[in-house]
């Protein structure tokens, strides 16, 4: 009974939660486009956003984009990996980077719960998103410390279990054998991918890449400025 | 020549009388929402003092406005591509609310339901953004208001730098005091420090009038724009997530009208009129010296009567009207021809198209005597020995040049005095003449500076173009295509569901 549910949650769970994040980001940026926005709250208090918002997302940042690496190419991962003072340099710094997101999500936590003027501009479901992100944190950090050389076994095992998913052809038999701390951190993380939608994390798709390239001054013309002249009315 | 049109603003400062009916017509209309009520678009200064927010002009401070790099180049103080990555999750540069003030109001209702008890009911001040009470104030719109000569405030005035000791001490000395009012609305620079440093390109400029936009959809927060601007006229709405901004009224603009602060303004000091520019050389004017960038800018501003001119602006899509508007512009007569007014702060290089004409008052008071010198014997001598130093109104609006500040009081100062032998008589013609010379000017001009100055009706301080909407919309789409298709509070059309 339990292994048919935990097949079905590692099957299908992961199918709504895109299915959710796809469709809900598409129509939230289309009918509701104002909401998109990273809801800083920085001009209400300063110091503590800095020692709280930065580790955070640098370290958050950094360990995301190992998962995401580690999604895309999990052989240059195992190969790097192959040299042991490489793993250890991998993994101490991936684990460096998890304790600067705790770090920064419990200032950060501490922040909201105690500045009278953050609070006032802290929903519900922001309380709901940091709880979640500490607790995918949590389960993360425990599973480098408890279960070591994660980056070789998320690798080896884990990563084709989510390009089964990828891929529409759902194989769980990797994930039915990992423990807790692992199944947990996989559940998050799809459950936050359903909730994204819904949250304020909808700011890290609208990150301001189009800066980089274009002009520094920008003119708009409400009438087309070469074509009103000529027209005939 | 890139010929383009510019809703450009003058501020009379020597008519402002400091009564902020403009700052309240603006809150009335644009800023009375949650998120928004510390935000001033409009907001009237007293000079010397530390302004909204506080020292606003120290940009060794706020980092706000553009600065030159070696190899000739133009860069933000505050941001740019290459630091925006790292900054983005904390602006380093971003002023907090304690810069600003936090708002309040008062609790009305506890006068009505107070029990009866011995002592006064009072109605006690609550946060406007915790509802919490406030037990003591520290700062509030206007703070400084008319608080010259405070050591708190008149005397940290950025602005006096450039000021001796001798003559600061002398400036602030009891009952002796001066000081003037300066009205601050978003400038409309023609390089926007704001627009070129939003990361998502939320700002941007219309190429129709000049008049800066932020357009609420595109802004994610970044606050970008609040740290770039030098002048604070960017705010960030800490309740929506997004900046907003002085929008020049624009759907008044649209219509003709005058922007609320200039139509409600009790001392007229506020003039607006399009002027058309050479946006090809912008880049060219922003890279001048300090004590230059107020006369290039003068040089940006074209001739609308030159054929040449309405030729290249034509070419370039600027309509008949707003040629005519031009012509007919009062902000072009105080800046080009007549050489009043000039810009605030050029030296933050980013082309601010609201000018100021220089305050005169207090009358040929003098430091010297502190006594009100009707004598002309000495023709332009109490220009030098105004009260309100040269040395700061030149650091305040031409960048440190203080021939500019010098050439402008003196052309009001003999307006005045052709006044006053005509009006008085006290006055011999002879010195008149010989002042009217000396200050650049002719009977002829300095009766129309007065008459402008004095006596403009309505539509000879605002001329304002229409927006020529229609035609906005007939050249990039077919207007009967809207037609009889979408209903009223509608973005789209009220089609029948499915």
């Amino acid at each position: 009974m339990l292994d048919t549910m935990m097949k079905l949650f590692f099957a299908v769970l992961p199918y709504v939660a895109l299915m959710t994040f796809f469709l809900g980001t598409i129509y939230r940026y289309r009918a509701r486009t104002f909401s998109y926005s990273s809801l800083s709250s920085q001009f209400l208090e300063n110091r503590q956003q800095f020692w709280g918002s930065v580790p955070f997302h640098y370290g958050i940042l950094f360990v995301l984009a190992g998962h995401i690496v580690g999604f895309l190419v999990p052989r240059s991962i195992l190969w790097w990996n192959s040299v042991p003072l490489r793993l250890y340099i991998l993994e101490t710094s991936a684990f460096i980077g998890g304790l600067c997101a705790l770090t920064g999500i419990i200032i950060l936590m501490y922040r909201r719960l105690t500045n009278s003027k953050v609070a006032k501009v802290t929903s519900p479901m922001d309380w709901i998103v940091l709880a979640m992100l500490a607790a995918q944190i949590g389960t993360g950090l425990y599973t480098a410390i408890f279960h070591n050389w994660g980056s070789s076994w998320y690798s080896a095992s884990l990563v084709p279990y989510l390009w089964s998913i990828a891929t529409f052809s759902p194989d769980t038999a990797a994930v039915m054998v990992m423990p807790w701390a692992v199944k947990f951190h996989i559940w998050g993380a799809f459950a936050l991918i359903a909730l994204f939608p819904f949250t304020r994390l909808v700011h890290i798709l609208v990150i301001p890449n189009p800066y980089l390239w274009r002009k520094p001054q920008v003119v708009i013309w409400n009438w087309d400025r070469h074509t009103i002249r000529q027209r005939d009315y | 020549m890139d010929v383009r049109a510019q809703v450009t603003t003058v501020f009379h400062l020597d008519k402002c009388i400091g009564c902020h009916t403009c700052s309240i017509a603006c809150k009335n209309i644009w800023t009375d929402r949650e998120g928004t009520e510390y935000m001033w678009w409009n907001n009237v200064e007293t000079k010397p003092g530390t302004g909204y927010p506080t020292k606003w002009e120290d940009q060794s401070k706020y980092n706000g406005g553009w600065e030159r790099t070696k190899n000739g180049k133009l860069r933000l103080k505050s941001t740019s591509k290459k630091s925006i990555p790292f900054n983005i999750f904390h602006n380093p540069n971003l002023p907090t609310l304690d810069d600003y003030y936090e708002p309040w109001t008062y609790k009305y209702e506890d006068l009505f339901n107070a029990p009866e008890q011995s002592s006064q009911v009072t109605a006690m001040p609550k946060s406007l953004i915790t509802g919490e009470i406030i037990e003591h104030i520290k700062s509030g719109p206007n703070w400084d208001d008319d608080l010259s000569g405070s050591p708190i405030y008149a005397e940290n005035d950025p602005n006096l730098s450039a000021v001796s000791d001798d003559i600061r001490k002398q400036m602030f000395a009891v009952e002796r005091l001066a000081f003037f009012y300066f009205p601050r609305i978003c400038n409309h620079c023609l390089n926007p420090a704001c627009v070129a440093s939003c990361p998502s390109g939320a700002l941007y400029k219309r190429g129709e009038d000049g008049i800066v936009l932020l357009n609420q959809e595109r802004c994610r927060a970044w606050r970008s724009c609040i740290s770039a601007c030098p002048y604070k006229k960017t705010y960030y709405n800490w309740s929506t997530g997004k900046s907003e901004k002085c929008i020049l009224c624009f759907p008044r603009i649209e219509s003709g009208q005058a922007p609320a602060c200039m139509h409600s303004c009790v001392g007229r000091i506020r003039y607006i009129g399009m002027t058309l520019y050479d946006a090809d050389r912008i880049v060219e004017v922003a890279n001048l010296d300090d004590n230059q960038l107020a006369e290039g800018m003068r040089s940006l501003i074209l001739d609308p009567r030159d054929p040449e001119v309405i030729e290249a602006a034509q070419r370039n899509g600027v309509h008949d009207s707003v040629i005519e508007a031009a012509q007919n512009s009062p902000s072009y007569k105080f800046i080009k021809t007549w050489k009043l007014a000039l810009p605030p702060h050029p030296e933050f290089r980013t082309l601010p198209m609201l000018w100021y004409v220089p305050p005169l008052s207090p009358v040929l008071a003098s430091l010297d005597t502190g006594k009100v010198s009707n004598s002309t014997d000495e023709l332009f001598e109490s220009v030098e020995k105004f009260r309100m130093p040269i040395s700061y109104l030149a650091n305040l609006l031409s960048g440190g040049n203080e021939g500019l500040i010098r050439y402008s009081l003196k052309k009001m100062l003999a307006v005045r005095m052709l006044q006053r032998h005509k009006t008085v008589g006290d006055i011999e013609r002879g010195t008149v003449d010989k002042m009217l010379k000396e200050a650049d000017t002719t009977e002829r001009e300095a009766t129309e500076i007065y008459r402008l100055t004095s006596l403009a009706t309505f539509d000879e301080r605002f001329s304002i173009p229409p927006a020529h909407r229609e035609e906005a919309i007939e050249s990039v789409g077919v207007v009967q295509e809207h037609k009889a298709s979408a209903g009223f509070g509608f973005k789209f059309a009220p089609r029948r569901g499915l």
